[in-house]
């Protein structure tokens, strides 16, 4: 293997650092609505309690959207800077919706995000809870036009090649917007974020109530996290369907891949595995835990259906593109055991999260005779990383399940690559970004652990002059 | 004029809106070490564009979106071909942006004091780069017949290119200074206006050899629109000279005024002198990439053009109240009140 090898190194760059952004992006469309309904509870009830939980819950956020901010713009750079081949064959149909991410959504959450942190003691009080609301919805239509880009790379639709058939060109923006791969990946991935966010907020409340701190509040946002986290399950579950009936549909070979599926079958043989040994080159299994027909059911909602294997495929795909076989040695499957094992975690992590929160609710009740032990609260504490490494998985699972195509049906991925840029270069680029960005991770990690830990500021004594209560609070950085 | 040529001028509105705000933010920054006499002041520096770096430099990512979706080629050939130069970049604004949310989240000096370093890197490198960026587009790098880049980082720091960093570092740290006398007050906004006597005159020199340093390769390439260029050089020198006599005279509204419309002209000459290529070829002006042979098809670019036309004068009503909402000065004492109240 060539070390120096710019495809290898290009990817590497790309999956570490749309990594790495995606570590902060579900909890900035999360935990932007959440500060936005806990306003608009201090705004309706003037409560001081939700107060204090919009702008102690609003330090957390604002920390992690500054790491949003600034790994984001890596991301819209790297397309020209890594993969210009892709950029030109693409760009015609794929920037529309980026530059309508920047025009439509970007600018909006970017200037009301100042206005809402340094807008506290400058704007009336319900405009200035409209600006939060307002930066919430630009980066849920953000996430929105990114994810149809995407969408475009794993079912291109709304398209036609040129006649000299060197990039695609829009024919219908209409159609690459509403292209069936977004409609149900855009839920999946905003309930998903609810489900990190809720994490988040679980967590937090939990270190308090340990602790005995703030009980108040944190009760309320204890709760406010569980039931958010059960009811974002239950959304990321049903949109995590439509999206694998999307995928059946517009990817077999990714299901295949999932479920490592060499040979076509059907009904009952067409049976889900929860877990497989096999011998370490993956050819023969040793043992499995299967669920008959549920493969079937995942992929079509029908118990009888079949689903078309990895050889099946290989072979249909082999005619249909003669060239394109030869280049990738007549294999259009991705790395098996990534997307096998993927697929796993990713249900399995977001799984366990929900289960947390269950037993949250219980242990919460009201009327609970005894009190939460500490060893629960110890779990719910330590539980918040479940489903963000749920939903990054679940992006290995996506975009490795994608290979070996940049654009499905249409372009390779080693097409895509810059011609013009040696990999020593990519190298430079590569080790500079995982440097600063583990620095980045470490101080940022820090800091929302230590706003976490010292929790909100303490409610006022109700007998207090009310000349002593700060109401408006003041930002300065 | 067809849809690639508007959008050839759209583009470069976004650009010219990127290099004004983003390009005082820049100024504010480097202004730390000279203005930043203690954490107070400091405080006050960074707080005049607090609530809007972010959608200052949120129109980068929009200009560069918009030259993805516009001129596919010549998104493809600048960023692949200007590599490394934009490596650079974006690990400075990464740094520059972090150091604005983080720097205030500790009382530690030594926290402190490590962000500020950062702001001030973070601002000059990409003050810099820019420059020498944009200088090198117009001027022309060697790019062969796939319009692909053949030099490397040492190809762009050519003596014009150089110029054209220098002239953005001291154009934006004049700007950025202007900005800082305009929203401050005490020794903070005294000091900018003395400072910015001193920087408005060097700049006023490299600007001048830059800009004619400019017309005199655009009328070598026989730059269609060289009348234009000459008259747009010119006004942005007056502009340039405007702003400087106004800081002198006190006037520093006046002063940060002109010294962003001196941006804006300045940006313009070079967008002019560009015209109708993009990426004009060192090698063989057959290789050029050009409005027409860089461009997306009708259909995306009408409607992109919708898109922007209904968006863009939107987006900068809201910026502009954004402005206005925050107009008031950053004064020592508030500063001092919130560091109390902390």
């Amino acid at each position: 293997m060539d070390l120096l090898d710019p495809l290898l190194l290009a990817r590497w760059q790309f999956g570490l650092t749309t990594l790495y952004h995606f570590l902060f992006v579900p909890l900035t469309l999360g935990m932007s609505f959440t500060v936005a309904i806990f306003q608009t509870c201090w705004f309706r009830t003037a409560n001081v309690k939700w107060l204090h939980l919009t702008r102690f819950f609003g330090k957390i956020f604002l920390i992690n959207f500054a790491m949003g901010v600034v790994t984001g713009i890596v991301q819209e750079f790297q397309f020209g800077m890594n993969w210009s081949d892709y950029s030109r064959f693409v760009g015609d149909v794929f920037g529309a919706p980026l530059a309508f991410e920047g025009l439509m959504a970007f600018f909006f959450e970017a200037t009301f995000i100042g206005l809402w942190i340094f807008g506290w003691d400058r704007l009336p009080k319900a405009l200035h809870l409209a600006t939060i609301w307002i930066a919430a919805i630009g980066a849920t239509l953000s996430a929105y036009f990114i994810l149809a880009a995407n969408a475009f790379m794993q079912n291109p639709v709304g398209y036609q090649m040129s006649a000299d058939g060197r990039r695609a060109e829009l024919t219908d923006i209409g159609a690459v917007l509403s292209n069936r791969v977004v409609l149900a990946a855009f839920p999946h991935t905003m309930f998903a974020a609810f489900m990190f966010t809720a994490g988040v907020i679980i967590s937090v409340s939990a270190w308090q109530l340990a602790r005995r701190r703030n009980e108040v509040m944190m009760r309320s946002s204890l709760r406010f996290g569980l039931w958010a986290m059960i009811i974002a399950f239950a959304g990321t579950f049903l949109s995590g369907d439509q999206l694998g009936l999307q995928m059946v549909a517009t990817q077999p070979m990714k299901m295949a891949a999932a479920e490592a599926l060499f040979h076509t079958a059907c009904g009952a043989d067409a049976s889900f595995s929860v877990f497989t040994l096999g011998t370490p080159d993956g050819t023969h299994e040793l043992f499995s835990i299967r669920i008959p027909y549920l493969l079937a059911f995942l992929s079509e909602h029908d118990f009888s259906a079949c689903v078309e294997g990895i050889n099946d495929l290989n072979a249909q795909y082999a005619q249909q593109w003669p060239d394109l076989a030869q280049q990738v040695d007549g294999s259009f499957a991705p790395t098996l055991w990534i997307t096998y094992w993927a697929f796993r975690w990713m249900m399995g992590l977001g799984g366990i999260a929900v289960l947390v929160a269950i037993a949250g609710l219980w242990f919460t009740r009201k009327g609970a005779k005894r009190e939460v032990p500490q060893w629960a609260w110890r779990i719910a504490i330590w539980s918040y990383p479940l489903s963000l490494l749920a939903i990054l998985v679940g992006w290995v699972f996506t975009e490795m399940g994608r290979q070996p195509w940049i654009v499905f049906s249409l372009m390779l991925t080693q097409d895509g690559v810059s011609p013009g840029v040696p990999g020593w270069t990519v190298l430079i680029s590569l080790i500079s970004f995982t440097l600063i960005y583990a620095a980045l991770a470490v101080v940022e990690v820090g800091l929302i652990i230590r706003t976490a830990k010292k929790g909100p500021d303490p409610l006022p004594d109700p007998d207090a002059p009310a000349a002593d209560r700060h109401e408006t609070p003041t930002t300065v950085y | 004029m067809d849809l690639a040529h508007l959008w050839f001028f759209i583009v470069g509105f976004l650009f010219v809106g990127y290099f004004v705000l983003d390009g005082f933010d820049f100024g504010v920054g480097m202004s730390l070490p000279f203005l930043g006499k203690d954490d107070i002041g400091r405080r006050q520096i960074i707080n005049t564009i607090g609530p809007v770096w972010d959608l200052n430099e949120t129109w980068v990512i929009v200009a560069g979106a918009c030259l993805f979706a516009a001129f596919p080629e010549w998104y493809a050939t600048l960023f692949s071909g200007f590599y490394l130069a934009l490596l650079i970049i974006l690990l400075a604004l990464i740094a520059r942006g972090v150091s604005f949310e983080y720097r205030h989240q500790r009382d530690s000096l030594r926290w402190k004091k490590g962000f500020d370093t950062m702001i001030v890197a973070g601002s000059a490198v990409p003050a810099l780069l820019w420059g020498v960026a944009v200088a090198n587009i117009v001027q022309g790098v060697p790019l062969d017949a796939d319009h692909e880049f053949t030099g490397s980082l040492l190809t762009l720091l050519n003596p014009y290119g150089l110029l054209g960093g220098v002239t953005t570092l001291l154009l934006f740290f004049t700007h950025g200074v202007y900005f800082v006398a305009r929203k401050t007050d005490g020794q903070v906004q005294q000091d900018a206006r003395r400072l910015a006597t001193w920087s408005g005159l060097l700049t006023i020199v490299v600007a001048a050899a830059f800009l004619i340093w400019t017309i005199v390769n655009a009328e070598a390439a026989g730059a269609p629109l060289l009348a234009v260029v000459i008259v747009l050089a010119a006004v942005a020198a007056v502009l340039l000279i405007g702003s400087w006599v106004a800081n002198l005279r006190g006037a520093e509204g006046w002063a940060f005024a002109l010294g962003a419309l001196t941006v804006v002209t300045a940006v313009l000459t070079l967008w002019f002198a560009l015209f109708p290529n993009v990426m004009p070829s060192a090698t063989d002006p057959a290789y050029s990439l050009t409005i027409e042979n860089a461009s997306s098809t009708d259909y995306t670019l009408t409607i992109m053009s919708w898109a922007a036309l209904i968006f863009l004068p939107l987006v900068l009503l809201y910026q502009g109240w954004t402005y206005w909402v925050f107009r008031k000065r950053v004064s020592r004492s508030h500063i001092e009140r919130a560091a109390a109240a902390h």
